[in-house]
């Protein structure tokens, strides 16, 4: 197994080749060693008889075509495991980069993971309280889900994600076990210390394990560190028995580091140039997602990407959008109206919510309620272009209380404070006094019964007095 | 003595063979160590390509590739239904029991439980002639399903051996027949079909019957016939999923083949404990019993994802066979179309429009030309519609995929993101989708359902398509200086919209509609409609109208009036004549 093969045939950025080797298999992890003392790992992916293409995790810089040594490892891609990685930082490779020293494994398991297969699947049913009404009320996260936020370059989403995990692991106050893993593809340093701080201030680190590949590391190690992430997740929830909080951001670094490497083995590209198995990657990595049976744990994904230009076609955002169970999206506009978190509802979604939410869950009114809130925000854009038209003062009574609602529902359902954390009935019962702005006619979702029970007219000034409740906080 | 190949290359799920192996097109082999599934794609004088069904990952130059000498195939036979597959027909939950909560990679499994008898009847005796699809053996498959177990397309000839009723697993043989040349041919419960090649039938022929699904704007503004073939075509959230849950649960198919096809692992998981907890409407048995499922979820390997669809529709064409009206979901056909284009850009093929292989359309024309109403071989009649969910790339309709499908497809069901934004539930546009099977079905609909229901259909139509020109002009000037004609209506189409086409796939009542009942509500909003236009014609303003609840009235009657009372209707249609006499009287 040790054979050494010295020097290499070419280098072409990432990707160098190797010549002669025997039985190399696929997806084999390799060692290089550089000039007698730099190490580097190495993965085949490609390989014809005695022909294999090895992408450098660490880039192929200062290599050259005869200083390096070559070691086959005789197995794919492993990551040394035990309950001991919470609390600890590690590269996006998966090595120790703490100073605390390497991990003792209890097990080491293959980063590629495998499908789980549905009929061991549980399908997900217990919401997660966030505190933050446009997610519970309107994009309930659900335990085992993956709900990604799609967001734009300068919108807080690293605010809303911190204020998430803050939230939604304080919560909980039963004896259930909580650890979020945290994997940074390509971030800036601020951000990776940003979270790290946020975790320090709300005193959950000694459950978190990070894996940070920052702005400036190697690009071929993002393709590495979500997989490396999501096994460490599988480890502490399926065998630990850990609910885990993914969070990985993010997601568009991922993927062009696929592009890069995809372009230079010179594979036919497909949309704007990213690989055809881009679909594919991106669901190998969320449908790692989920809860199965004969395990306490879950594994809940929050992944964060930055929608190049704000386009929700982009094709990053558009295959995830088809692989995730809905998506949660961050609005520029809102934002510039300094409303925190600027959520656009409208095309922001939970596939889970249905089953997860309603009477023994949260409230009995809840799908109503948000199904109402929908519509109703849907035909404020109505009426706000109307106005845009024809002027607001030439609207017709029904229209300008439709403007009414979409400016307070803006201001007091979406937008709250970074530290306020909402109940569900306080989200709820904000819900039913924006509702009491529209005549009881206009609501057309919300069952007889329930509207008999929660509808209350409110007047102008109440919503007045809110607004005002809502600008001073 | 079977042939070999030693790998060469390994590319992502695609590998290459040296030489001339003498392996066949689209045969399957055994790869490796593992034995994994395979099939041939490829092949010259130099070089064999093959597609594997698993992942790749540790395979290594010089591994040896077994062929088997048949084509992909899959196993026919009772034990289909109530199961769920993998894309490769292999029973996920015997994998579950031998590997755990993951796939594991060269797991070998018996398509069909070979250990389970099942109580046979016998239909034919010793001296009986018998041809391709004659039925000589029923078990009771599910409580729902007699299973008739018929001799394979090829074969015909005279009985020469037959056992007697009784208890049988799917491999003991039950049968033999000697045909013309004195060739016998031992047949047992279960046979295999190459799924790439369409079983045959007898003659096909036009449907004059619609798959009724309980949803109204399917059944009554684009109805499907059976074997007849519809596209669901919808960004992400727009609902093309809950879309085919719905027919899968109510619709009056026999049975359903499920495909879920580079989707969702949650998404299989709910239907599976769904369908075992509902009831079938027609039979009161769990709807699994009457289900297959096919589940190559989004991370599972992507040839499989590509052979998927095809499992799929040999299963329905066995079920067609027997003679039931079988109806195919396949979510999501784009995803098997991405599967070609991946496979595709690994072979280096050059490509068509974005990134997709030139041999896409060719691709969608003959998977869906597989649906269709047929007269079997055997005389009986069955049909096989196929519902294909389409997710186009950022929502766009022009994209090749749904562009292609269009062509191929006479049902066009278009999801609307803004009405999705909306909740309007189901988010199908009654502006861009269409039906081709309307005119086909209008003696159906005139001879079960009632003579005006056509013509009431296009009543609601037409209102809808003014509304929708009159909305132009609303969007630049607003409503109020309408003329109180247009202004009615516009209030007549929010009552179609939200009393009519919105439908609340989460209540008891709504879920599912029949048609009599269907029909009713268009009736009493066309009667309301009548009556508030001759008041406006009077010269009565459509603020007056609108101070009576009438029109909130006619909305509610999805809820309030159950599927089992029809004769409430009449109380509604008082109510109109109520409401008319009032405006009547008090603006003398």
């Amino acid at each position: 197994m040790s054979i050494e093969y010295l020097g290499l045939s070419a280098i072409n950025g990432p990707l160098v080749v190797l010549e002669g080797v025997q039985d190399a298999s696929y997806e084999e992890i390799v060692e290089f060693t550089v000039d007698d003392n730099v190490k580097r790992l190495g993965r085949i992916v490609e390989i014809y008889e005695d022909r294999a293409v090895i992408q450098v995790f660490e880039g192929s810089e200062n290599m050259s075509l005869v200083n390096t040594h070559t070691q086959l490892t005789g197995h794919p891609m492993e990551l040394a495991l035990s309950e001991d990685i919470l609390g600890r930082t590690f590269d996006g490779i998966g090595q120790p980069i703490d100073g605390l020293g390497p991990i003792v494994p209890e097990k080491r398991l293959n980063i590629n993971g495998l499908p789980l297969n549905p009929v061991s699947r549980k399908y997900p049913r217990n919401y997660i309280r966030t505190g933050i009404s446009a997610i519970d009320g309107l994009t309930t996260l659900i335990r085992g889900q993956k709900l990604p936020i799609f967001s734009g370059n300068g919108l807080p989403h690293d605010q809303l994600a911190a204020q998430i995990v803050q939230q939604a692991s304080l919560s909980d106050g039963s004896d259930e076990k909580f650890a979020i893993v945290f994997a940074a593809m390509g971030v800036k340093y601020d951000v990776a210390e940003y979270f790290r701080r946020t975790f320090e201030e709300s005193g959950v680190s000694d459950h978190v394990v990070m894996f940070l590949n920052l702005a400036n590391d190697p690009v071929v190690e993002r393709l590495i560190t979500p997989k490396v992430a999501l096994t460490a997740a599988e480890y502490l929830a399926f065998e630990k028995d850990m609910h885990i909080l993914v969070i990985m951001t993010d997601i568009t670094s991922f993927c062009e580091a696929m592009r890069e490497v995809s372009s230079s083995k010179g594979e036919i590209p497909s949309r704007k140039g990213y690989p055809g198995y881009l679909y594919s990657e991106l669901a190998t990595l969320y449908e790692r997602a989920g809860i199965v049976h004969g395990s306490k744990g879950s594994v809940t994904q929050i992944p964060i990407l930055t929608m190049p230009n704000d386009d929700i076609t982009h094709p990053i955002p558009d295959l995830t959008g088809y692989i995730t169970e809905g998506q949660i999206v961050l609005d520029r506009q809102l934002h510039g109206q300094s409303i925190y978190p600027p959520i656009s509802v409208l095309p922001s979604l939970s596939r889970l919510m249905k089953d997860g939410i309603g009477e023994g869950y949260t409230r009995a009114d809840h799908q109503d309620v948000a199904n109402q809130l929908f519509s109703c925000y849907a035909k404020v854009g109505d009426a706000r272009a109307l106005a845009s038209v024809i002027g607001e003062d030439e609207l017709s009574p029904i229209d300008k209380k439709y403007l009414v609602f979409g400016n307070a529902f803006e201001k007091r359902f979406v937008g709250q404070g970074m530290l306020e954390n909402r109940s569900i009935e306080e989200t709820l019962d904000i819900g039913w006094q924006l509702l009491g702005i529209l005549p009881r006619e206009e609501l057309d979702r919300i069952d007889t019964k329930i509207l008999d029970q929660y509808y209350q007219e409110t007047t102008v000034d109440l919503v007045q007095e809110a607004l005002e409740d809502a600008t001073d906080m | 003595m079977k042939k070999t190949g030693i790998i060469y290359g390994v590319n992502g799920p695609v590998i290459y063979l040296k030489g001339n192996t003498g392996f066949k097109m689209g045969e399957m082999v055994h790869v490796g160590e593992e034995h994994l599934v395979g099939e041939v794609i490829a092949l010259t004088n130099d070089m064999t390509t093959i597609q594997v069904f698993e992942e790749t990952t540790g395979l290594k130059p010089g591994a040896v590739v077994e062929a088997t000498g048949d084509a992909i195939s899959v196993t026919l036979g009772p034990g289909i239904l109530t199961n769920i597959f993998d894309g490769i027909q292999r029973p996920l939950n015997e994998i579950a029991k031998s590997s755990g909560k993951y796939i594991n990679r060269g797991v070998s499994v018996d398509s069909l439980n070979t250990e389970k008898k099942w109580d046979v009847t016998m239909k034919v005796s010793v001296g009986d002639t018998v041809t391709g699809g004659t039925v000589f053996a029923e078990t009771q498959e599910t409580r729902s399903i007699v299973h008739k177990s018929m001799i394979p397309p090829h074969i015909s000839g005279t009985v020469t051996k037959a056992v007697s009723d009784g208890a049988y697993t799917v491999t003991e043989p039950l049968v033999t027949v000697t045909d013309a040349a004195g060739t016998e041919h031992e047949i047992a419960l279960s046979q295999k079909w190459p799924i790439r090649i369409p079983r045959p039938s007898a003659s096909r022929h036009p449907s004059t019957e619609p798959l009724v699904t309980g949803q109204r704007i399917l059944d009554t503004m684009f109805p499907i016939a059976k074997g007849g073939t519809a596209a669901v075509p919808g960004g992400f959230g727009t609902g093309k999923t809950m879309t085919q849950h719905q027919i899968a649960k109510w619709s009056n198919a026999d049975i359903i083949i499920y495909i879920g096809c580079g989707e969702r692992g949650n998404e299989m998981t709910q239907v599976l404990e769904e369908f075992q907890e509902l009831t079938d409407p027609k039979t009161g048995n769990p709807l699994m019993d009457r289900t297959s499922l096919i589940a190559n979820t989004s991370n599972m390997p992507v040839a499989a994802r590509e052979a998927s669809i095809y499992t799929g529709l040999t299963l329905a064409e066995y079920y067609r066979d027997m003679g039931y009206d079988v109806a195919i979901m396949a979510d999501s056909t784009s995803r098997w179309a991405e599967a070609l284009r991946e496979l595709s850009g690994r072979l280096e093929e050059m490509p068509a429009e974005e990134g997709f292989p030139a041999y896409l359309a060719s691709r969608l024309s003959a998977f869906y030309e597989r649906a269709g109403m047929v007269t079997n071989l055997n005389g009986t009649e069955g049909s096989v519609s196929i519902i294909g969910a389409v997710s186009p790339q950022g929502g766009d309709f022009s994209e090749p995929v749904t562009q292609n499908t269009k062509r191929f497809v006479r049902c066009f069901w278009g999801l609307d993101k803004s009405l999705a934004y909306a909740r309007h539930f189901p988010a199908i546009h009654w502006i861009t989708s269409y039906s081709e099977y309307l005119s086909d079905l209008m003696p159906w609909y005139a001879a079960n359902v009632d003579k005006k229901f056509v013509a009431y259909r296009n009543q609601i139509m037409g209102l809808l398509n003014q509304e929708s020109s009159l909305n132009e002009i609303v969007k630049l000037i607003g409503s109020d200086v309408l003329p109180d004609d247009q202004k009615l209506i516009l209030e007549i189409a929010r009552v179609i919209r939200l009393g009519f086409l919105q439908q609340n796939a989460f209540h008891p009542e709504d879920t599912c509609v029949p048609l009599s009942k269907q029909f009713q509500m268009m009736e009493i909003i066309l009667y309301l409609y009548k009556k508030s236009k001759a008041l406006i014609a009077m010269g009565h303003p459509m603020s007056v109208l609108k101070a009576d609840n009438i029109f909130e009235k006619i909305i509610a009657i999805k809820y309030d009036v159950p599927n089992d009372k029809p004769e409430m209707f009449e109380s509604y249609r008082k109510a109109v004549d109520d409401f008319y006499d009032n405006v009547l009287k008090k603006n003398q």
